[in-house]
């Protein structure tokens, strides 16, 4: 575990000393036509780099927009962020501790129902997301009809309708990347409400741990994943603050155990 | 109407149900729901193939295959 996670650290340090204005995540389901996005974007300028320990590969490309650089990080295709397996693992720490600017998922407009359930993960994590519905020609084809302001007024981040292959909205793509990037647009995602006592236990943990994210990862998001009683999250977590911050390893640690140990 | 909970497996090829149960734990059972089948999905059993086991179903606009391993620990309400 020890081991991966150095290895993660070391891709991200490589990244950020990247010429680069925003480094921007690209998830989505597999079969989504999520790298044809990204070369779409990035005009097939990639590279693909592996994560030590995991035989899990990203593609790293750029493309300058409006005068600023981007940096594209296409993430393994997954159904969850819940870390069920090592794609999910590296795509939700991406998602996490990487610290990009936004994240695109790209959904399969043909099936979407199945798609928004990562879509209600990522922006659980960051309300820095938008959604790249693509393969609207193939849904065309197939007699569906999907109604893009409904579906960006339910969810609260932009929404944006592409046909990748053929380079349909890859512009309105990365001009909405850009408003949300470089022009702070105020987004508010749908807010994601549990039962009353999961509310209620969710908001205890959350006062605890608090003190220790200190405000570098969404508490409440943290509070669930506790809940769900997901231990490599917690590993990470101690890894990644301990990496950053100056608060020594263990006091947080023993913390955390703690507050896993009380609910 | 008028049927009784009977497991995934025992749904009939063509016919349609509402899940009512996911009844494992761990990680199948998130892989599961990460694919849509939750409680209340409606779950269509597609076709067998040649021998009888896995089954394709269709949940949520997706095909997807499940091992009878799998889907007798599934619940569902059979539509008509």
């Amino acid at each position: 575990m020890n081991c991966q996670h150095v290895g993660t650290l070391k891709v991200l340090s490589k990244l950020n000393q990247d010429k680069s204005d925003a480094v921007i995540a690209l998830a989505g389901n597999p079969n989504t036509g999520k790298s044809t996005v990204f070369n779409g974007l990035t005009g097939l300028k990639q590279h693909t780099g592996n994560w030590p320990g995991k035989t899990v590969v990203l593609a790293k490309g750029n493309y300058r927009y409006r005068n600023k650089i981007i940096t594209l990080v296409d993430l393994p295709g997954t159904y969850s962020l819940l870390a069920n397996s090592a794609d999910e693992q590296v795509a939700r720490d991406f998602i996490c501790f990487g610290n990009p600017e936004a994240t695109i998922v790209v959904v399969d407009a043909t099936c979407l129902e199945r798609n928004l359930n990562l879509v209600l993960q990522v922006i659980e994590i960051t309300p820095r997301a938008i959604l790249c519905v693509n393969l609207i020609d193939e849904a065309k084809r197939k007699g569906i009809v999907i109604d893009f302001p409904k579906l960006e007024a339910l969810l609260g981040i932009p929404v944006v309708p592409t046909a990748a292959r053929d380079k349909v909205g890859l512009a309105a793509l990365k001009e909405s990347l850009h408003q949300v990037v470089f022009e702070h647009k105020q987004l508010q995602p749908l807010s994601i409400r549990y039962q009353e006592r999961i509310e209620v236990a969710v908001a205890t943990i959350q006062r605890e741990i608090e003190p220790f994210l200190r405000g570098k990862i969404n508490s409440r998001w943290v509070a669930l994943r506790l809940l769900d009683g997901d231990t490599t999250l917690i590993t990470e977590i101690l890894n990644y603050i301990s990496g950053t911050g100056p608060d020594s390893w263990e006091q947080g640690s023993n913390e955390l155990k703690a507050v896993k140990c009380y609910e | 109407m008028g049927y009784a909970e009977i497991t995934l497996t025992a749904l009939p090829i063509g016919q349609q149900a509402r899940v009512v149960n996911v009844g494992m734990q761990g990680l199948t059972r998130n892989r599961l729901l990460d694919l849509g089948l939750v409680p209340s999905s409606l779950v269509k059993a597609v076709r067998k193939s040649p021998g009888g086991d896995p089954v394709a179903y269709k949940v949520r606009g997706a095909i997807i295959a499940l091992r009878s391993e799998e889907s007798r620990l599934i619940t569902v309400w059979p539509l008509d």
